[in-house]
């Protein structure tokens, strides 16, 4: 379980984060969605460990990240952040490797290996493990790092926006994958999304935040209603059931 | 390109290497040697082997201050490294008088000037790679601001120090491959051998590093630690090498992008051996050059300048063409 406790964050004058306070479940797809502004990236990011809070703590499984040493957490919880530029030139099989590392400290085994093997080809990433990854399209990277984070091998995954740039074939791939990685390798996704459904077609949870601060934790049926989501993206939104599950309109 | 592929590639890129820093080694030690070789080996050998610590100093420093920074341009002269060199030379000798730093120990001014070099990357480095300021473009301007702050500062005083004095400091700051000060060649073999130890020990972690901050620090790397130590590691060794030779701009983005093109690898272990052996061709052939061809009539970075724009400009219209 991930719990967060009166995290707050400020640039400045500006409010990032309210005290949020937040359990994650352990299991399952969480989606954090709201408008851009809310929080949802720097949340993830100080779970992530990346940015340090102003105040409140985060602990995963019991252990404070903030008192726990760096490759503890990560044998628990894994990062990917949206934006993955790389100066290092790098194939997909160095980079899937380096999800090896909290393990070995760069002495990779047999054993890191199969692991690395198993990535690849969980992702589908076979005939793509020895290209470079700048001479890949966006959705093959993007699917990389996927396998990079599964490499890593640990019980939580935090991904911030990574449908990011990805047309609709490649974004619904990395959706259903994650997805899958959940329910095969019994992994906890946390996962900041766009577009609200594809969250309420994916996900179990819906952790939807506005200024900094959570307006609502639930499934699906729990969140998409329009009076909430109209009051979140400040637009008409209409909720309809088609095909077995909620779309919004807007 | 297939794992064998590019192990074969760089197996032979590393072969080739070892083999014309082999010959330039040769060349340097015995061509135009006339009279008794046991004069000439040993005389060949003490400059000889400031080369090599030099070439190794300036390709693992700038290599590391790359793989830091996640920017192939960066050097640690560009972000003033140099400069604070300088203006630390000009305030010694403004303050105490040529006579008197020419008199001092060259050990003492050599650990003066690398403990103050290790002060300033400390305060100022340390802030920049924190995690509040992370922009590349304020740390590169930051580095260009200080720059220029204290070539002001060392500007300054040379206009209003002795003209006499000014001759003398001028000499003392222009980059010299020639006059290798023996004094600091055991020291400074010992600094860079006990840089090289440390910088082995964590090589897995400069890979991981290379990768960038939040990867890095979503892998378990203590980033902070690791970059402030590499930082020391950097600081220590471009002090060793413009100590040795005065401050090289150029030539360790040189090395460092030279290493690159030549080895297919992100791997730190075979990346700073590359980059250093590149760097050793380029001083002990140039230095060979200079010696037998143009009989010292001009300076070692002057040649180094000449072959490295050249390639510089070659590998900018190879990477435009692509």
């Amino acid at each position: 379980m991930i719990e967060v406790e009166s995290l707050s964050k400020s640039y400045g004058e500006t409010v990032v984060l309210d005290a949020v306070s937040i359990e994650i479940a352990r299991s399952g797809v969480t989606a954090i969605i709201g408008p851009n502004g809310a929080g949802k990236s720097t949340l993830l990011s100080i779970i992530g460990r990346v940015l340090k809070a102003d105040g409140g703590r985060v602990s995963v499984d019991g252990l404070d990240l903030a008192h726990t040493a760096g490759d503890v957490i990560a044998r628990r919880l894994s990062f990917l952040r949206q934006d993955n530029h790389m100066t290092a030139r790098l194939t997909v099989r160095d980079l899937v490797t380096f999800g090896r590392f909290p393990y070995s400290k760069g002495r990779y085994t047999p054993d890191d290996k199969v692991h690395v093997d198993l990535a690849i080809d969980y992702l589908d990433l076979g005939n793509l493990a020895d290209r470079f990854l700048d001479e890949l399209s966006g959705g093959q990277r993007q699917r990389a790092f996927i396998a990079m984070v599964l490499c890593q091998d640990t019980d939580y995954v935090l991904l911030d926006e990574p449908l990011n740039n990805l047309d609709i074939k490649h974004a619904n791939a990395i959706m259903r994958l994650v997805r899958d990685a959940s329910t095969d390798l019994g992994k906890t996704i946390v996962v900041v999304l766009h577009d609200i459904n594809m969250a309420a077609a994916h996900c179990d949870r819906l952790l939807v935040m506005k200024d900094g601060r959570v307006m609502q934790h639930g499934t699906a049926e729990d969140v998409m209603k329009p009076d909430l989501l109209s009051a979140i993206y400040e637009v008409d939104v209409s909720v309809h059931p088609i095909a077995g599950r909620l779309v919004a309109v807007y | 390109m297939s794992p064998e592929a590019r192990r074969r590639r760089v197996t032979l890129a590393f072969a080739l290497l070892l083999a014309a820093t082999a010959v330039a080694v040769v060349a340097f030690m015995t061509l135009g040697a006339r009279g008794n070789w046991s004069f000439v080996l040993p005389f060949r050998g003490v400059k000889l082997a400031g080369l090599v610590i030099v070439a190794v100093a300036i390709a693992i420093s700038t290599v590391m201050f790359q793989t830091i920074t996640n920017n192939r341009i960066l050097t640690p002269a560009i972000m003033g490294f140099d400069a604070l060199y300088a203006l630390i030379q000009t305030v010694l000798v403004f303050t105490l008088g040529a006579i008197r730093v020419s008199a001092m120990d060259p050990r003492v001014i050599f650990a003066v000037e690398t403990g103050l070099m290790l002060v300033f990357a400390g305060l100022l480095y340390r802030w920049l790679f924190s995690a509040t300021v992370r922009s590349l473009h304020l740390l590169l301007l930051v580095g260009i601001v200080f720059g220029v702050f204290f070539r002001s500062i060392s500007g300054f005083l040379q206009r209003i120090i002795d003209p006499s004095e000014f001759l003398i400091l001028q000499d003392r700051m222009f980059a010299s491959f020639n006059g290798i000060d023996q004094s600091l060649l055991l020291i400074a073999t010992v600094i860079v051998l006990a840089c090289g130890a440390a910088v082995w020990r964590m090589l897995p972690v400069l890979d991981v590093l290379a990768l960038g901050r939040d990867h890095a620090i979503a892998l378990g790397v203590d980033h902070q630690r690791a970059v402030s130590v590499t930082l020391v590691l950097v600081t220590l060794l471009v002090a060793v090498s413009t100590a040795l030779v005065g401050p090289v701009a150029f030539f360790g983005l040189l090395v460092a992008n030279l290493a690159y093109l030549l080895l297919p690898t992100a791997r730190h272990a075979v990346l700073l051996p590359a980059a250093a052996l590149v760097a050793m061709i380029f001083l002990i052939a140039g230095q060979t050059i200079l010696e037998r061809v143009f009989a010292f009539d001009t300076a070692l970075s002057v040649v180094i300048e000449f072959i490295g724009g050249v390639v510089f400009i070659l590998l900018v219209i190879r990477g435009a063409a692509r």
